[in-house]
């Protein structure tokens, strides 16, 4: 039991890191690799309102959440649009975009660096409950329950409501979307501004409870690829799958058998649905 | 013609301007420091708290002072700052360019163990000495015999690891706590190091390890290890720990109310954001390092270090480094020479007053450091070291309220 519910809770934040780039990648088809560094800007705002003003991260969620929106939109407008504009195929804009939010994570680590340049290290609801009897704490059961939130809003909005199939039908394929009428660099801009929010918003909730700094995106860059490869790009549904398989799996190696072995268990898993299901468990095959 | 009197104005101009820069220069020479750290990177976070505030403040009082008096003449010290992303490729390739480009007159040790282990045979090789401060290991005989520049001034990975082991030895004789020993190591280079030398000195002490296991770097769920860890039911709890899992361990040992009379964690026990996070919470947490407070030179130093660089000093390495710093400002004007080699000379052969009291070097090594410390009353303090005063009475831990 103390595996379940320790393994759906750590789900529940590799979900909120996962998501994000779940949207910017599967949409927007760009692999954002200053994803973690979203996830850290999101972080040291929680941090940085609460030691100054007291402001709990709760609520800083609600000013960071339209901000990363504004600012990821930004981004993409200004710096990806030129990329999208001139690459042929998806390939190539694969690769511009890496090069790019590559650069920009260096860019958004200076920053973060000049503001602070140690430990984000502050505690909030840390208080011990009691989840079916088993014992864990307060601050990473509102990160599942706001991932369970978020994830669920994501998932209805996309399939049931006009924008939501629109962003579907951009993920499944640009060409045809524009054919049918879609403005595709709109909603592109969207889905990117989005999954930056998303992102942000997470890393606010996660800080409460895992000490970050300046430097540590890219280990959370790596593990939302990870999830998001693993649950089939585009999909929302998978990216929360394999988020739980991930969480589950990993609290069990670390209980039952090992916990130096819950890096050597996350990748064998990764390994397999590679070898086996490379579309991921939820993905498309490409056509 | 227009565009030769133009040539002859703008080669006049130069030529006046480089004569004017040439007074200047000699006017105000300086002693370039070189100072290669993290500023990215996993380690960033350690050498913001313990390595860079020092290397600011030492450079302020110095020239504050009007300089260091190299044999008559006093000439201020100016730093030159390289940010080594915590990549040894980096260190090195920054290194290199101190030496080459740069022509630094010395140079600050890196932060890491691994670090100044890398730049060693670097400035070794150019005859830089190296005072290293956060490096710890047991290998020190051998490498300063291979490197006869490199000092070292924080302890070995046995005394390190021997002041923990004192400390359940002395409360298990006083009938305090049994023999149960929880133990968890990062599975990094430190925390491995550390947990091998452990279980072979808790073992031989008579301790039963109850558990026993290591993590990776940056997992980012540690209540596994801790429910282990308390399953097991300890009477003490030691973990050989880097900063962002010295944090996380305390949170868990919080939620679960881990149960134990002996705590210890190690890297960033002794920070301040450790005691700004918890609180009381983690009163009577025992952790690497430690310092005396009430210690005249070392409340100085904290309270200068304070206003100078606006951050509060650690409480273990920080005073370390700044010693380290006076030693090498020491050893300049004590030389009296910009020359690397008699500098080194005379660091080995001199003692010198610094925060830390005197220091001086038997085969290139300090023997005045502390080895653990205690968070009584929101200040971390000394309960174990060698050749230090100040140690006060180790207190059981009672609770995570």
């Amino acid at each position: 039991m103390d595996i379940i519910v320790s393994g759906l809770l750590l789900a529940g934040t590799y979900a909120l890191v996962a998501m994000g780039l779940n949207l910017q990648y599967g949409v927007a088809r760009i692999m954002n690799l200053a994803n973690g560094e979203v996830l850290v800007l999101g972080a040291l705002a929680a941090f940085w309102l609460y030691l100054n003003a007291q402001i709990s991260p709760l609520l800083t969620i609600f000013m960071v959440g339209p901000i990363a929106f504004v600012g990821n939109w930004l981004i993409y407008r200004f710096l990806l649009t030129p990329l999208v504009r001139r690459s042929k195929n998806q390939g190539q804009l694969e690769v511009d975009s890496i090069l790019a939010t590559f650069g920009m994570s260096f860019f958004l680590v200076g920053i973060m660096i000049s503001i602070e340049g140690g430990f984000f290290a502050y505690t909030y609801l840390s208080e011990p409950i009691s989840i079916l009897g088993s014992t864990s704490s307060l601050n990473r059961l509102v990160a599942f329950l706001m991932a369970v939130l978020i994830g669920g809003s994501l998932y209805l909005w996309l399939n049931h409501t006009r924008p939501g199939v629109a962003v579907r039908a951009v993920a499944v394929s640009t060409e045809a979307s524009g054919l049918v009428g879609i403005d595709v660099p709109r909603i592109s801009a969207l889905a990117f501004a989005l999954g930056g929010a998303v992102t942000a918003v997470g890393g606010s909730l996660i800080s409460t409870f895992i000490t970050l700094d300046a430097s540590v995106g890219v280990v959370f860059t790596m593990k939302a690829l990870i999830i998001v490869i693993m649950g089939g790009v585009g999909e929302i549904r998978g990216a929360i799958v394999a988020a739980i398989i991930l969480g589950v799996v990993e609290t069990a190696v670390a209980t039952l058998i090992d916990p130096g072995l819950t890096l050597a268990a996350a990748y064998l898993i990764f390994i397999l649905i590679l070898l086996f299901r490379p579309e991921g468990l939820f993905g498309r095959r490409a056509t | 013609m227009k565009r030769r009197t133009t040539l002859k104005m703008v080669a006049a101009a130069t030529l006046a301007g480089t004569m004017s820069m040439a007074t200047a220069a000699f006017a105000a020479e300086t002693i370039k420091i070189g100072a290669v750290a993290p500023k990215t990177g996993p380690l960033a976070g350690g050498a913001t708290v313990t390595q860079w505030p020092n290397v600011e403040l030492w450079a302020n009082q110095v020239n504050e002072a009007g300089g260091l008096n190299v044999g008559g003449t006093k000439m201020m010290v100016e730093i030159i700052e390289y940010d080594d992303k915590t990549n040894p490729g980096e260190h090195i390739k920054a290194a290199n360019r101190l030496i080459n480009q740069d022509k630094a007159n010395f140079i600050v040790a890196p932060y890491g163990t691994g670090f100044n282990i890398a730049a060693a045979p670097i400035y070794g090789k150019a005859g830089y000495p190296m005072v290293a401060v956060s490096a710890i290991t047991d290998k020190m005989d051998t490498l300063t015999a291979k490197f006869p520049n490199l000092f070292f001034t924080l302890g070995t990975t046995t005394s390190f690891v021997e002041g923990v082991k004192e400390i359940l030895v002395e409360q298990r004789d006083a009938g305090k706590i049994g023999n149960r020993v929880a133990m968890v190591n990062v599975a990094d280079a430190f925390g491995i190091e550390l947990s091998n030398v452990a279980r072979e000195m808790f073992v031989e002490a008579g301790f039963e390890l109850v558990y026993d296991k290591s993590y990776p770097l940056g997992t980012p769920d540690l209540s596994p290890v801790m429910k282990g860890a308390k399953a097991a039911n300890p009477d003490a709890f030691v973990a050989w720990s880097y900063p962002p899992d010295t944090f996380g361990l305390a949170k868990q040992a919080i939620i679960e109310d881990l149960d134990v009379s002996v705590y210890y964690s190690a890297v960033a026990t002794s920070f301040p954001a450790y005691f700004g996070a918890n609180g009381s919470k983690i009163d009577n947490v025992l952790g690497a390092g430690g310092t005396n407070v009430d210690d005249p030179k070392i409340a100085a130093y904290r309270k200068a270090h304070e206003e100078v660089t606006g951050k509060t000093a650690d409480y273990w390495a920080s005073a370390n480094t700044y010693a380290a710093l006076e030693v090498l400002g020491q050893a300049i004007e004590g030389a009296g020479t910009l020359d690397r080699d008699a500098v080194t000379d005379y660091i080995k052969n001199n003692s010198f007053d610094t925060v830390m009291g005197e220091l001086n070097f038997e085969d290139n090594v300090s023997y005045k450091f502390w080895t653990v410390g205690q968070w009584q009353d929101g200040v971390f303090r000394g309960v174990k070291g060698v050749n230090v005063d100040g140690a006060v009475p180790v207190r059981l831990k009672n609770g995570w309220k």
